[in-house]
């Protein structure tokens, strides 16, 4: 038997087999991406697409792996976002607290976590549209809060100039060094996605949302697996909603509103709810169609401001021709050139 | 073999009570009722069964059967009556508990996780009913509860299919993984809902191998139409009747039972 283990161990593939070439190439692309890319690409298509992205990826996790659709992902990572401009420093110095960033940064996460986890509490008592519901419900109630709120959200307005602490001498605010730290976060973020999804949490998570009731069967607690779900996706929404936050240098009711608040829904869908690299690519297809769908619309004698009818268009379209997303249609184009390759379809491994 | 009771009155004094606490009996059912809206699925069922004991449960169609077995394992709350698993009463616990306990059940229809492979299955089934359940750590590859799962599926004939998604199995490969899912970590009772349908003649076989040769200390209930297979595994026969208890017995004296073959074996069955 234990003859039998160790066979099947050493067969397992190296990291640099296990990769494909065009993952190297990918990785290595971005990494030397500000050698020749303009600021304005690096800090506000990049930089942009990795932070929808990681908040998407929480999306994913939660609908890919758990079943759930959960609409409230923008906001955790909005109130994460407020939460280090209150503890922290902002240009309202009447309710900043001007905590160091060692200790405003985590307890940001773990506040919005905590949150995240509540509502993800309630929300898994429910099941397909109705999570969809509380969860919308929970984040327009968020948006009204701290639009009316002004005692500590500061109301409208908000938090201005809430900027990443000067951490090694840089102004992280810099397109470059803005660009390495989103890439990092994303990265990290992705990775910790892909590894959990193998460990025992992840693969429970992956049975309660095929079969909830045989999980139950096996002795796995349904509802803790649901609610730790949402912990664990808050973190990265969190991580994703101050990266924003610097990013913008603000925050506001605006940050976390309800057009936002689907946008995440729409950029997770759009590019693939099964696997972590679709909210990605979601993500940069969405922040290409907001950043240069005014000039093409322009071009066409169009009211720029209708950017949004481009990017609702290219929904539909996506989402019509494939409910996977794009990585959807590349998995579909990638099995019919192997079906041409082999007609037989019957010799592959 | 001998006639287990069926119907013991109500506990009417602490020594009684105790003596059913200490009594080690594997499951204990006293007049469990389910019912859904007016109809009753089950009414007033009462059952023992001893650790080790391998029961068969028939009965016609509607007869309660599956419904006690989710009455069992806790998919629903009975109505009214006590279920206690190794002497605990856990009438009112979840199925993950009950599971933790010892207990494991097998479905009718195949409940498994389509999009994992036969590999993963398995493994959660390990670990379901382990410490770690919530790790975010991946297991490390001398894990002992990946090296158990790999014994299961040997156990099951599966190994060819290991690493198929489940999804893409054959039915009858399906049946196997069920019995593999129930097997995992230390079982001490086991629910055995019709392994055998759908089964070829060689699975089925094969599956009545499985069943006797589990451990001695692993008593099961086995629902199952074919007698062939029922009676060659089970040393004790309860039949259900319209929800209810109607004949308890051995094997032979069930088959040789008149009312029995009327109701049961007489419509072209066995």
């Amino acid at each position: 038997m234990t003859y039998a283990i160790r066979t099947t161990t050493t067969a397992q593939p190296t990291l640099l087999e296990k990769v494909p070439p065009l993952s190297w190439a990918l990785a290595l692309l971005l990494l030397v991406m500000p050698l020749f890319a303009s600021n304005f690409v690096l800090f506000q298509i990049f930089g942009w697409t990795f932070i929808l992205g990681m908040i998407g990826l929480s999306l994913m996790f939660l609908a890919g792996y758990g079943g759930m659709v959960s609409l409230i992902q923008m906001t955790v990572g909005g109130l994460a976002g407020y939460m280090v401009a209150i503890l922290g420093t902002s240009g309202v110095p009447t309710i900043s607290l001007g905590w160091p960033w060692w200790l405003y940064i985590p307890v940001a996460i773990l506040i919005a976590a905590v949150f995240g986890t509540l509502v993800g509490a309630l929300a898994v008592r429910t099941e397909g549209i109705y999570t969809i519901m509380i969860t919308l419900a929970i984040a327009s109630a968020f948006f009204y809060f701290t639009r009316q709120n002004y005692g500590l959200f500061n109301g409208y307005t908000g938090f201005n100039r809430v900027v990443p602490p000067d951490l090694f001498g840089l102004d992280w605010r810099q397109a470059t060094p803005f660009y390495y730290l989103t890439l990092t976060c994303a990265a990290l973020s992705y990775f910790a996605v892909v590894y959990v999804a193998r460990s025992p949490f992840g693969l429970a998570l992956q049975g309660v949302r095929d079969n909830p009731r045989r999980m139950g069967a096996l002795g796995f607690s349904v509802t803790a697996h649901r609610i730790l779900a949402y912990t664990f996706s808050s973190v990265i929404a969190a991580v994703g909603g101050i990266l924003l936050v610097w990013q913008n240098a603000q925050v506001s009711p605006g940050t976390a509103g309800i057009p936002q608040v689907i946008d995440i829904l729409v950029i997770a869908v759009v590019g693939g709810i099964r696997r972590p690299i679709g909210p990605f690519i979601g993500a940069l297809i969405y922040v290409l169609l907001r950043v240069y769908s005014p000039d093409v619309l322009l071009a066409f004698g169009l009211s720029g401001e209708r950017f949004k009818l481009l990017i609702g268009l290219g929904f539909l379209v996506i989402v019509f021709f494939s409910p996977d997303g794009v990585l959807g249609l590349w998995e579909k184009y990638k099995a019919r050139r192997e079906k041409q390759a082999d007609p037989l379809r019957g010799g592959r491994p | 073999m001998t006639l287990t009771q069926t119907r013991p009155g109500p506990v009417r004094n602490t020594a009684e009570r105790l003596s059913s606490v200490s009594s080690g009996n594997a499951l204990e059912l006293r007049g469990v009722t389910k019912l859904f809206g007016a109809l009753a699925a089950i009414s007033d069922v009462t059952l023992t069964v001893r650790p080790g004991e391998r029961r068969a449960v028939l009965g016609s169609n509607g007869a309660g059967k599956t419904t006690l077995f989710n009455c069992v394992t806790g998919d629903f709350l009975p109505t009214s009556g006590t279920i206690r698993l190794f002497g605990e009463d856990v009438t009112s616990f979840p199925a993950h508990e009950r599971i933790r306990r010892g207990l494991r059940r097998t479905y009718q229809i195949s409940l498994l996780f389509g999009g994992l492979t036969v590999a993963d299955n398995v493994y959660l089934a390990c670990r379901g009913v382990s410490r770690g359940r919530f790790s975010l750590l991946r297991p490390r590859i001398n894990d002992v509860l990946v090296a158990r799962a790999t014994e299961l599926i040997e156990a099951v004939h599966l190994t060819p299919a290991r690493d198929t998604l489940v999804a893409n199995l054959s039915y009858g490969q399906q049946r196997q993984l069920e019995i593999a899912l129930a097997l995992a970590g230390a079982p001490r009772f086991i629910l055995f809902d019709e392994p055998a349908a759908g089964l070829s003649p060689t699975e089925r076989a094969e599956l009545v191998s499985i069943l006797t040769g589990l451990p001695a200390h692993i008593g099961f209930i086995i629902i199952e139409h074919d007698m062939d297979v029922a009676l060659r595994v089970a040393e004790s026969v309860t039949m259900l009747h319209n929800g209810r208890v109607f004949k308890e017995g051995t094997p032979e004296e069930i088959e040789n039972d008149a009312e029995v073959q009327e109701l049961y074996l007489g419509n072209g069955h066995g």
